[in-house]
């Protein structure tokens, strides 16, 4: 069982490797594995340099680390949710982030203010949604399920309306909806990586406590674990992670519901392995699916939204389907 | 020795008196039912005395100590707690879900010892779910999945261990097994309170039985003295006959009366 695991996790760690030098070799111009070795050692020569350190790998590297961070994020709140079908956005903070994201727009702020206001917007949503299910010092979450809903459904109302009434900018909040990283340079990753990583490392921490909430938060409770605490901790680090992913890339769909579901089917349920295993698995998953959307109809970028969401939809309604068959057993 | 002593305890959900000051005190290691009807307060008096709940006045002491003064992760190491029907979609072995009994005794970053294993595999064989320690719990039948939450109990080493109605969804057999792991783990130092609804089976099995109705405890004692023909009315409005088991020598009770109260049947 212990042995089998880790062979998965070292796998899993040798595929996302591959997939980091598969993406650094391909685009406009092709680069040999050993001009990447070469730059990473700080040899090469100053094209290859040019191409990799400025472009490619702050990409590369901003997409790891995005998919990474919506896939523990997301196997944390399908487990605190208990819903498999849960995922980092439910609870509203992408509403909340493109809700930001468009005043920005609209109101003509560049690069760094709209992420600002993503990033702002949806700690913001994620608040009003905590205080609404928040009963003296307990938090519901089932009300916090169905306030995001209801948040994120008002949220795109008045997107919508924005969009209406500011036909030049619809496009770019459209485009900025579908999630891509192809305006990402080091100085997103600069603030973004940092945030994700510590905040995964936290969420780790805590994988022991939410495998025994999962099987009942008042059998938690009698075990000594402070649920209450450490809810709140997964909410609040969970949804960092999100936002600062968000504001980033944008709205990237499906990864932080698919890949936490295929790693549970994997590896099983157990936190421990679970959450390192998902992270791997969604970082190279969305490395791959950024690498396809600037190369597939190169030199048009397609939104890496558009991607995972094409392998994540139908993936999605074979769930449905299964869980339907499972009923009828 | 007292081991367990209830001081007029008062529970309150809102505005709903669930308990109205509760006194007893249990010495030694017995096995306790307690029975009442639906609604009476059971539950809420096991969640108090494990120190979920917060008493809006009263107390209880464990071994001369107040549970709600203890850390948390003292109190699970002798309070073990099982609550009424339990089921999770996920996937986690029965094997996993007992270790999980051992969370009060590990710090956060350490891997579980020789003794969390040693201590998580005698409580499976207790239970008789050692066979079953590589299912997934949330694959096996209510009978099963119960014993498994018992062994996760015992495996906090607990020196109290509070059920709620740990029978209730199984068939005679496992009724019987069930009862009888209990009954002998008061022979090994454990305070057994279990909520039960089959007052014939409390009768044979239990030291003790507390009768609740309304928030309040009407009659503690052996089952000779609480099973009577005016408790079970008082309790249940229920005319029942009280007989003797023959074979047991304890209380049975049979309903053969004409009901009143509108539970006449045609
Ligand atoms: N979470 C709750 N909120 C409000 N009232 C509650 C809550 N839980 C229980 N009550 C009320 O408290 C009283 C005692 O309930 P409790 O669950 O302790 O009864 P019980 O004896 O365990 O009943 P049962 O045999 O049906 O399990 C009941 O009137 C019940 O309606
Ligand atoms: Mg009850």
């Amino acid at each position: 069982m212990k042995v089998r695991k880790s062979f998965y996790l070292i796998t899993s760690a040798m595929v996302l490797i591959a997939s980091l030098m598969f993406s650094a070799s391909v685009g406009a111009v092709k680069m040999p594995l050993k001009s990447i070795i070469d730059v990473i050692f700080g040899v090469g020569n100053a094209t290859d340099k040019m191409i990799l350190l400025n472009l490619r790998f702050p990409r590369i590297i901003e997409a790891a680390f995005t998919g990474m961070g919506l896939s523990v994020a997301g196997t944390f709140f399908q487990g605190l949710l208990k819903n498999p079908m849960a995922d980092p956005y439910v609870l509203g903070i992408s509403s909340g982030a493109a809700f930001g994201a468009s005043i920005a727009i609209v109101l003509g702020f560049g690069l760094l203010g709209l992420q600002f206001f993503a990033f702002a917007f949806a700690l913001m949503t994620i608040y009003v949604v905590y205080i609404i299910s928040k009963k003296g010092p307990y938090i519901k979450m089932q009300t916090m399920l169905l306030a995001g809903i209801a948040i994120s459904a008002f949220m795109s109302s008045i997107i919508s309306l924005m969009m209406l009434l500011n036909h030049d900018e619809m496009s770019q909040i459209v485009f900025w909806t579908m999630g891509g990283f192809s305006l990402i340079s080091w100085s997103q990753t600069f603030y973004t990586v940092p945030i994700i990583f510590i905040g995964c490392i936290t969420l780790y921490v805590f994988s022991r406590d939410l495998n025994v909430i999962m099987t009942g938060e008042e059998i938690a409770e009698h075990l000594g674990i402070d649920t209450e605490r450490v809810k709140k901790i997964i909410l609040i680090v969970g949804s960092l992670i999100t936002a600062s992913s968000v504001s980033a890339g944008g709205i990237i769909g499906f990864v932080g519901l698919i890949v936490p579901h295929i790693s549970r089917l994997i590896v099983g349920s157990d936190n421990r392995f679970l959450v390192p295993f998902s992270g791997i698995v969604g970082a190279a998953f969305l490395v791959l699916a950024d690498t396809m959307a600037r190369t597939v109809m190169a030199p048009v970028e397609i939104p890496v939204g558009i991607i995972t969401a094409a392998c994540g939809g139908p993936f999605f309604l074979y769930l449905l389907v299964k869980n339907k068959n499972k009923e009828v057993k | 020795m007292t081991i367990v002593n209830v001081e007029d305890l008062h529970y309150s959900y809102g505005n709903i008196q669930a308990l109205k000051g509760i006194n007893f005190k249990i010495d030694g290691y017995k096995m306790v039912g307690i029975l009442g009807s639906n609604g009476s307060g059971k539950t809420t008096l096991l969640k108090n005395i494990s120190g979920y709940l917060k008493p809006s006045r009263g107390n209880v002491f464990i071994m001369d100590k107040s549970v709600y003064k203890m850390r948390s992760k003292d109190r699970a190491r002798i309070i073990g707690y099982v609550p009424q029907d339990m089921y999770f979609d996920f996937e986690f072995t029965s094997y996993d879900v007992v270790m999980m009994g051992r969370t009060p005794y590990l710090r956060r970053f350490q891997r579980e010892t020789e003794k969390d294993v040693i201590s998580v595999k005698e409580a499976m064989i207790i239970t008789n779910t050692w066979d079953l320690k590589d299912r997934y719990v949330n694959e096996l039948s209510g009978g099963q999945r119960q014993r498994v939450y018992i062994a996760r109990a015992l495996a906090q080493e607990p020196k109290i261990l509070l059920l709620d109605e740990p029978i209730s969804h199984l068939d005679v057999k496992y009724q019987i097994e069930v009862l009888s792991i209990l009954k002998q783990l008061t022979a090994k130092g454990i305070l057994v309170f279990a909520v039960l609804h089959d007052i014939n089976l409390s009768s044979q099995f239990c030291d003790l039985i507390l009768l609740m109705k309304d928030g309040e405890i009407i009659s503690i004692g052996t089952p000779n003295e609480v099973i009577t023909e005016e408790n079970m009315k008082m309790a249940f409005s229920v005319d029942a006959d009280v007989i003797r088991n023959p074979i047991t020598d304890t209380p049975l009770i049979v309903i053969s009366k004409r009901q009143g109260d509108g539970l006449t049947s045609e």
